[in-house]
């Protein structure tokens, strides 16, 4: 009995293995969650067109560049794009591929969607515990109209490493020097109060669900969970609505064109509209490839997408790259990639 | 009645009365767990789910359950194989010696290690140095999981094995393995294949060693050198970064009813067959 | 060792008029003996080895933050990656203070159940109810944790909105912890107190105890041991539980001053952070990975030793 239940465990994991060599054809990357709702939906359609699959592991930001650097996979992806120099050293390449907003989400009862007004500072000093109560002095200051609830604050934050984070930590140390000072920016730091959730969905099911929350998530998650945003003051001292025309009144700022490396980050950026936490998230890729029709495979995905994937990202409250940017993309970065001959694995 | 024995019969009272009511507290919260599971899986339970592989806009398990059932069963073969030999050893010639006393304690602490940690040993000794997650990794780490209780039963059983029927194999002129592998084997049979079952369980539904060795896929490709999707993964991943998607959180219940019915169902084999045979 | 010599035996002296093919087939079986012992003994030796390599590649892999962060490491109250500020003892804290609080609500729950189960019952229940138990002890992990996340955290957060104002934190992970216990405590419990003669059991009903007397007075204290480390075998899942605790704990790096505030464990913590670690960051994981080990393997050993003593009892 023992032998035959070895002999056919054994045999199921043979025949497992072997069809294991004719696998379909999948492009693997990993990394942040921010674009993971737009990335996931571009994938579900490409298969359904192409029968080629996305295997996209939403680990982090932290985890894209990883992964990347050790190349366990085709492409990484990250909000949080890379200085230059650390990707000549990697032999890495970097570009744009969508683009959305980071916004506060705040659960308070008795206070309507989109009411409640913050400006950086009280944001950072929420996040650092010293304002605890909704009807702090601070935060009546901006909202005179509304009518505070004597409620304690719960800060929601990312509990791991994420492109989220440093978007929202890169703009608060831009409006506070004691945030700068006691936490400082990065994908993981140190929250001085409050309740980590993992991931955005995360982050937005604990707001969503906690009365006196706060917190911070890509503009997708906080629609498809139906959650209040507040107005933020933006660099101009107006406050704004976060929705796709600010978004685009923040990303208009960028010149991709003179960027080096496209390290460009989007927060607290200049314009009567502006929101002020928009960032790009960024796909990396090597630019000497071992296996080049991996490559290709996933060159063409964003290709298809940069053509193709503009509507479903709109509808997630993405903004999608500009025309010039995606061929510039094209041009000037997909043609550093290289196969192990030495040639381009894209062509156009 | 004499106030002593009356002390004594009250106190007695008391107590039972709050043993009972901790059996009921404790069955409560383990069913109230059980009840939860079948309402919150049942309704998105249908046959598509084990045949469709996960996606984001719908989809199903199907690729999950079939990864687990391979890395499960790769791990579960692996370790039964170690482990049948080591508690050979233990129970037939190691005996009360000084080693294998040592090995029988650290065998008991390897029981209950925590599985984080061994999946962060199998990533420091399998995916680092291979460069990437794989399914190999994935059940590396369940291998490592099982062959301790492996080790437990089959030396148990083995001694369960009466020392006359060695002997009288030993007389008529056998020879040490072959009494071991036909007398003692057959009599520990159901015994040893109750300990498989029991570990093969216990590795199936283990998610904390699968994050860094197998992490997940959303694709049929069953290539044991790449990320392997796993059933415990999904139900992780589902809960957290897809959790804003309410179908996913319904998949993700239908998921862990699957896990649970399918643990449960290995464990009331295993008695079973150790109920036939005695 | 005795299969070696008789074989020899038999070739010297030519005892039972082998010929030659019966001497071959002796010698083969002699060989075929001596690598049967020597390869399951490998094999058993590949436990020690197990363990070995767990402990060198936690070591090895925590070594440079061990010498980049030295005692700091272990005193820090704070964890920050930003600023590769690396202190475990938020980590440290959140692991004991929730196994604890696990250890305190499943044990007297826990020793309920099982007396309950050995005493009370009635015998045609007793098989049923033990092998729910039993069965209860091996429902997966991330079952607990998915369902302290969608049922009892919501369930903490309505009706104690003052105390548990997310329905995550220390208390939250211990409650579920103790759920998750409670099966495992059990069943050890009961089976070390089935071990006790019945003659003992019964000449002190005849002498006319009441029930728990005899739980009191002539079970438990032949059983000490084994309940003892029953418990603390427990803690010890307890202390290196992942999945259920991540779900609940709240997962805030900083010293909780209350016992219902957020934190985090050691467990919780790698899980977390460990998928996008790099540098420092993974190896100071790693280190905590160590920690983490050799409190589990203390509280093991404890434990195991405390169980050998009645299992070798046992009949």
């Amino acid at each position: 009995m023992l032998k035959r239940v070895a002999a056919t465990l054994l045999s199921t994991s043979l025949v497992l293995g072997a069809t294991s060599a004719t696998a379909a054809e999948t492009i693997t990357g990993a990394g942040a969650t921010f674009p993971y709702p737009v990335y996931s939906q571009w994938a579900d359609a490409y298969q359904d067109k192409t029968d080629i699959g996305l295997n996209y592991q939403a680990i982090g930001s932290g985890g894209g560049i990883q992964q990347i650097t050790a190349k366990t996979v085709t492409f990484g992806a990250s909000d949080a794009p890379m200085k230059p120099d650390e990707l000549k050293k990697n032999h890495l390449v970097q570009w744009p591929q969508i683009m959305g907003g980071v916004v506060p989400v705040v659960h308070i009862e008795g206070i309507d969607k989109g009411a409640l007004k913050l400006d950086g500072k009280t944001l950072a000093d929420i996040y650092q515990g010293k304002i605890t109560r909704w009807n702090d002095d601070a935060i009546a200051r901006l909202n005179p109209d509304l009518d505070l609830p004597d409620q304690q604050i719960t800060p929601v934050y990312r509990a791991e490493g994420s492109g989220t984070n440093f978007l929202f930590t890169h703009y608060l140390t831009q409006v506070s020097e004691d945030f700068a000072n006691n936490v400082g920016e990065g994908k993981s730091v140190a929250w001085p109060s409050g309740v980590g959730a993992k991931a955005n969905a995360g982050v937005a099911s604990q707001v969503g669900s906690t009365n006196g929350a706060i917190g911070y998530v890509e503009s997708a998650y906080a629609t498809e969970n139906n959650l209040n945003v507040a107005q933020l003051e933006n660099k101009a001292g107006n406050f704004v609505t976060a929705n796709p025309d600010s978004f685009k009144a923040a990303a208009a700022n960028a010149d991709w064109e003179n960027a080096p490396g496209l390290y460009l980050v989007l927060t607290n950026q200049p314009g009567d509209n502006s929101w002020p936490i928009v960032g790009a998230s960024f796909i990396l890729m090597h630019t000497k490839v071992q296996n080049a029709d991996a490559a290709k495979r996933a060159l063409d995905f964003f290709d298809w997408a940069y053509k193709n994937g503009g509507e479903a990202a709109s509808k997630l409250n993405y903004i999608p790259m500009p025309q010039n940017v995606a061929d510039m993309v094209r041009k000037e970065i997909w043609s550093q990639i290289k196969g192990p001959n030495g040639q381009q694995v894209w062509q156009q | 009645m004499n106030p002593v024995y009356q002390r004594r019969r009250r106190l007695n009272r008391f107590v039972m009365v709050l043993c009972l009511a901790a059996a009921l507290f404790g069955i409560a919260w383990l069913l109230m767990i059980l009840v939860s599971l079948l309402i919150q899986g049942l309704p998105a339970l249908s046959p598509s789910v084990f045949f469709e592989r996960t996606q984001m806009s719908g989809g199903g398990l199907g690729n999950a359950i079939l990864g687990s059932l391979v890395m499960t069963a790769l791990a579960t073969v692996g370790g039964s194989i170690i482990g049948i030999a080591a508690g050979t050893w233990l129970a037939e010639y190691g005996g009360r010696s000084h080693l294998a006393n040592t090995i029988r304690f650290i065998n008991d602490v390897l029981l209950s290690a925590p599985s984080i940690i061994v999946g962060l040993y199998i990533y420091a000794i399998i995916v680092l140095p291979m460069g990437h997650f794989s399914g190999w990794a994935g059940a590396a780490s369940l291998m490592v999981l099982i062959i301790p209780v492996v080790i437990r039963s089959t030396e148990d059983m083995l001694l369960l094995v009466s020392g006359t029927l060695r002997e009288a194999a030993s007389a008529l002129g056998a020879h040490r393995w072959w009494v071991v592998i036909r007398v003692c084997y057959t009599g520990a049979k159901a015994g040893i294949i109750t300990g498989i079952l029991l570990g093969c369980a216990r590795i199936s539904g283990e998610t904390a060693p699968l994050l860094f060795t197998a992490l997940n896929s959303n694709q049929w490709v069953f290539n044991l050198n790449s990320e392997m999707p796993n059933l415990p993964m999904v139900l992780y991943q589902n809960m957290t970064i897809n959790s804003f998607i309410p179908a996913k959180v319904d998949l993700a219940w239908t998921g862990a009813l699957i896990l649970t019915a399918a643990v449960l169902i290995l464990n009331i084999l295993a008695r079973f067959i150790s109920a036939r045979k005695g | 060792m005795t299969s070696t010599r008789s074989v020899s035996a038999s070739q010297q002296q030519d005892l039972l008029g082998a010929n030659a093919r019966e001497q071959a087939a002796l010698r083969r079986n002699g060989i075929i003996d001596r690598i049967f012992e020597k390869g399951t003994l490998t094999l058993a030796l590949a436990v020690l080895a197990l363990l070995g390599t767990i402990m060198a590649s936690l070591i090895v892999a925590g070594w440079p933050a061990l010498q980049e962060l030295g005692w700091s490491f272990f005193t820090g109250d704070r964890w920050a990656a930003n600023i590769e500020h690396f202190g475990a003892l938020p980590a440290i804290y959140g692991t004991l203070v929730t196994s604890i609080i696990a250890i305190i609500i499943a044990v007297p729950v826990s020793l309920g159940i099982a007396i309950f189960l050995t005493e009370l019952c009635p015998v045609s229940l007793r098989r049923v109810l033990g092998t729910m138990v039993e069965l209860l002890a091996g429902v997966p992990s991330i079952i607990y944790g998915m369902w302290g996340v969608e049922v009892l955290s919501p369930f903490l957060r309505e009706h104690f909105p003052t105390l548990f104002p997310a329905g995550t934190g220390l208390t939250t992970a211990g409650l579920i912890l103790a759920i998750m216990i409670i099966p495992f405590i059990t069943a050890i419990t009961r089976d070390v107190m089935v071990t006790v003669p019945a003659m003992m059991r019964e000449s002190a009903y005849g002498m006319g105890c009441t029930t728990w007397e005899v739980v009191r007075n002539v079970i438990f204290p032949s059983v000490r041991g084994g309940i003892v480390g029953g418990v603390i075998l427990g803690l010890g899942r307890a202390l290196g539980e992942t999945m259920a605790v991540t779900f609940v704990i709240g997962n805030n790096l900083f010293l909780s001053p209350t016992l219902t505030g957020q934190g985090t464990s050691i467990a919780a913590l790698i899980a977390n952070q460990f998928p996008e670690a790099d540098g420092l960051q993974r190896s100071a994981l790693l280190l905590l990975g160590l920690v983490l080990f050799v409190i589990t393997f203390i509280v093991l050993a404890i434990a195991r030793l405390m169980l050998r003593r009645i299992e070798n009892r046992a009949p």
